[in-house]
């Protein structure tokens, strides 16, 4: 008896001090929304929010609603995110097999990388990026062209842009080539499990890749064009890039300073993960006949893959929280369109700051259970 | 001499193969170079296209002839192994070679050669290089913000001050060896903060800091004639008792209108900025975040189900969300929160929302240090009969935080990082401070050289945190 009260009075009273301090909180916020005339509710999200957003993925203008507004917000936040992710991946990978090279000048290099980015804040990175390098870039007209048809100019970044006809039948074919890719690996892994043979998998892969879309182009009437930025004058000075896709500025230095600095963080990991791996682990590979690239592909990689992808998935939620900077460059993000513009219009700070909070937990808290269910399926599984 | 294969360098033809080799690669080498720095073009009579190529090419032909594996000079066998290995890692080498070379010119005459030091107006930065005359002017907003530049020496004071006793660990000897602790925990944050919210901030509070000041003064004299049984208690009661008193029963407006004693100036936190107020947040967050991040690593490993899930969720909460959201939280909701009189400063609700949130951070972080442990050590500790904070104040903490001190650094130096981001709610340290300058319109186009300034000064900062963290690391480390 006396000890079940031991366990129960300290929870007691912990829950007791946490719901009093909630209760206090929403206490006082009734009585301040009272006070202020504003009443609670999310109704507001299906009102027309009449302010224009600069740069967003899906038709939107001030006429749509709120909730329109949000989604816009949202997917410029994961668009950044994407492309930050895809490049700190590539850059980070490359520089963390860099730090590992025999050659000192490329650990050094790498080294010096590292360390040069990681200790600066990635605000500072931004700005840097943004009001100072992206502002030396020439005005449209005195841009020029790279390889022709890239135009990279104070006003942003102005690529061509692809007019498919027919891309159904492209995306069928690239469908088609993944599905018959994944039906030879089961094959060849059984062929290699039965008779102890060994296909040739990875050419086989890269040849349906490429020839099953290549067909689609010649037999299934897919036709590709470009159509390049043109520059138009608007008013004596003021010119303009007409036609293709155009990236804002904000959307460069945005990437570019995200990419940079995780980088460096994942290269760490890339490091550890390789270091990781027992040398035994290689020896005994090599002992046993393996050459060196099945050593790498079956013995190291899925080694260090398991110290590799938690860390690294933190980096990149890391990266999905950090995009939320763009802010302060003026990138219409979730914060900035939603917790910014949206707040200051309607005044609803409650409900619009824990809309905005909840749905960067719901983005962390599902890639982190992504993450965990990943680790325990690929945990080493001891008897 | 035997036959010579251009194609295998051997050790037989060691000599000509190195003169040959050497011959090309410092060639190629002086091509780069006279081209970088005094822009003279010596392969210029070639097409523009091979000119170009042509120090990578005669390189890596002169990096293969030197290849020679054994060769017995000591020097060429050390070069052949670190950069020289075989011909992509040659390409790689001449290539960061040449990248150094052909940078060097344009960022010394950037920083160094063109840029322009002397004068106080926007007229003498004409040249290409950089304009540090910007930084020269500004730098007093720089460091303190709007902080008025008559009272300026009183942040220069507090942090001197701080500083000698922060560094006092250092001078102690043996028989005051085992206070530290308690000297760096309770006695050091409270006169830390009353010297920043008091003597800082001024105004009628400078009287609180003088009693604080005082009662700290006061109970470490007398604490010497404390026994040391009593020593511990004391400590933690005695200076904020006497702190109280003086504050309660000295009138310190009556002396102020006998014109004997006068207090310094007010200013308000809004005016605080620059670097110090970096530092001021920097230094809060980490006394206030460490704490509290040790209580939730505990709560989330404790046996109560509902301490626990209330550790979990606060955790798992801060650490989901970005920071820029929470001090908006601060800025905006926070004061729906409280009771309508109640008014908090916004430099306050930041250290608040910015410790909270690294705090859940370093919970994560202490988390780990606690289940790297072994069982055995809770075991034994239990078995001699200790209690639960018995066995973790003495047995499990201090081994755990030895594990997690670099986490704990990391965890730091990303608070440092992220100070930056209170330009959410208004308060401009040093980023925002360049914010603000390079819109003066007598100063416009000097970004680059501001941003360049704050960097090298984070970098420095950062820098020496974690090599700081690494020397920790090392003197701690104990074999396991």
């Amino acid at each position: 008896m006396d000890l079940k009260l031991q366990k129960i009075i300290p929870q007691l009273i912990t829950v007791l001090v946490v719901v009093l301090v909630f209760g206090f909180f929403t206490y006082n916020a009734q009585i301040n929304m009272e006070n202020r005339g504003i009443d609670f509710g999310y109704g507001f999200l299906s009102q027309e929010s009449s302010f224009d957003v600069q740069f967003s993925l899906i038709e939107y203008d001030g006429s749509h609603s709120y909730f329109r507004a949000y989604l816009v917000g949202l997917l410029n936040t994961i668009l950044v995110s994407v492309i930050g992710i895809i490049f700190a991946t590539i850059l980070g990978v490359i520089v963390g097999v860099a730090r590992l090279s025999p050659n000192y000048l490329i650990n050094q290099f790498a080294a010096f990388y590292v360390e040069f980015f990681r200790n600066i804040p990635l605000l500072l990175q931004i700005f840097f990026w943004y009001f100072a390098a992206l502002r030396a870039l020439p005005l449209p007209q005195d841009a020029d062209a790279m390889l022709g048809v890239f135009f990279l100019t104070i006003k942003g970044l102005y690529v061509p842009a692809f007019i498919w006809e027919n891309l159904n039948v492209f995306l069928y074919s690239i469908i088609a080539a993944i599905i018959a890719i994944v039906v030879i690996r089961i094959h060849a892994r059984k062929v290699q499990e039965t008779q102890g043979k060994q296909l040739p998998v990875f050419w086989i892969s890269v040849g349906l890749i490429f020839i099953l879309p290549l067909l689609s182009f010649l037999i299934g009437g897919v036709s590709l064009s470009f159509e390049i930025p043109k520059l138009k004058q608007l008013a004596t000075t003021s010119f303009i890039y007409e036609g293709g896709l155009s990236l804002p500025p904000e959307l460069i230095a945005l990437t570019l300073s995200l990419a940079l600095y995780t980088a460096t963080f994942i290269a760490e990991c890339v490091r550890a993960g390789i270091q990781g791996v027992g040398k035994g682990q290689k020896e005994a590979a090599a002992s046993i006949g393996l050459n060196p690239n099945q050593v790498l592909k079956l013995v190291v990689m899925p080694q260090a893959l398991r110290i590799i992808i938690p860390p690294t998935t933190n980096q990149y939620l890391n990266l999905t929280k950090n995009s939320s900077l763009a802010a302060a460059i003026a990138y219409p993000d979730l914060v900035l369109v939603f917790a910014g513009t949206a707040l200051m219009q309607t005044g609803k700070a409650i409900e619009i700051v824990s809309i905005t909070m909840l749905t960067y937990l719901s983005l962390s808290i599902s890639i982190s259970i992504l993450m965990n269910w990943y680790n325990k399926k690929i945990a080493i599984k001891e008897k | 001499m035997s036959k010579i294969n251009f194609l295998k360098p051997d050790k037989d033809n060691l000599t000509t193969f190195l003169y040959m080799g050497l011959f090309l690669f410092v060639i190629s080498v002086i091509d780069v170079f006279f081209n970088s720095f005094f822009s003279l073009n010596i392969t210029g009579f070639l097409p523009s296209s091979l000119s170009f190529i042509i120090p990578i090419i005669l390189g890596f032909i002169g990096l293969h002839f030197i290849r020679i594996e054994h060769s017995g000079y000591k020097f060429l066998d050390r070069v052949n192994k670190n950069i020289n290995t075989n011909n992509f890692n040659a390409i790689l080498s001449l290539l960061i070679i040449f990248i150094i070379i052909k940078a060097t010119p344009p960022i010394l005459s950037w920083f160094v050669i063109d840029a322009s030091f002397a004068g106080d107006s926007k007229d003498v930065c004409s040249g290409g290089g950089a304009c540090w005359t910007y930084i020269k002017v500004w730098f007093r907003r720089f460091m303190y913000g709007m902080y008025p530049n008559a009272e300026q020496w009183r942040i220069n004071l507090s942090f001197v001050a701080l500083t000698l006793l922060g560094s006092v660990g250092y001078f102690a000897t043996e028989k005051f060896k085992k206070y530290l602790t308690l000297y760096y925990v309770v006695i050091y944050p409270f006169i830390a903060f009353l010297f920043i919210f008091f003597f800082i901030s001024g105004g009628p509070v400078f009287f609180d800091f003088s009693y604080g000041i005082i009662a700290a003064v006061i109970s470490i004299i007398v604490g010497f004639f404390i026994p040391s049984k009593f020593k511990f208690y004391y400590f933690i009661f005695v200076p904020i008792t006497i702190y109280i008193l003086l504050k309660y029963f000295v009138f310190y407006e009556e002396l102020i209108e006998l014109g004997k004693l006068d207090g310094l100036n007010w200013v308000e936190t809004g005016a605080w900025g620059g670097l110090s107020l970096t530092f001021i947040i920097s230094f809060f967050c980490l006394i206030f975040c460490f704490p509290i991040g040790m209580a939730f690593a505990l709560g989330r490993r404790s046996d109560f189900p509902l301490i626990r899930y209330i550790s979990i969720g606060f955790i798992e909460f801060w650490r989901g969300v970005p920071l820029i959201t929470v001090l908006f939280m601060s800025a905006v909701m926070f004061p729906m929160f409280l009771p309508a009189d109640f008014f908090i400063d916004k430099l306050v609700r930041c250290i608040i929302a910015i410790s909270l949130f690294e705090a859940a951070y370093v919970a994560e972080v202490i988390r780990g240090g606690l289940q790297a442990l072994p069982r055995g050590q809770y075991e034994a500790a239990k078995s001699l009969g200790m209690g639960y904070w018995r066995m973790h104040i003495f047995v499990i903490l201090p081994q755990a935080l030895k594990l997690v001190i670099p986490g704990i650094a990391n965890t730091f130096l990303a608070l440092v990082k992220d100070t930056p981001l209170i330009f959410v709610v208004g308060l401009l340290e040093i980023v925002g401070m360049l914010n603000l300058a390079k819109t003066n319109p007598k100063w416009l186009g000097f970004a680059m050289e501001g941003y360049v300034f704050a960097a090298i000064i984070f970098w420095i900062i950062c820098y020496a945190m974690s090599k700081y963290s690494y020397n920790l690391e090392q003197k701690y480390k104990t074999e396991r």
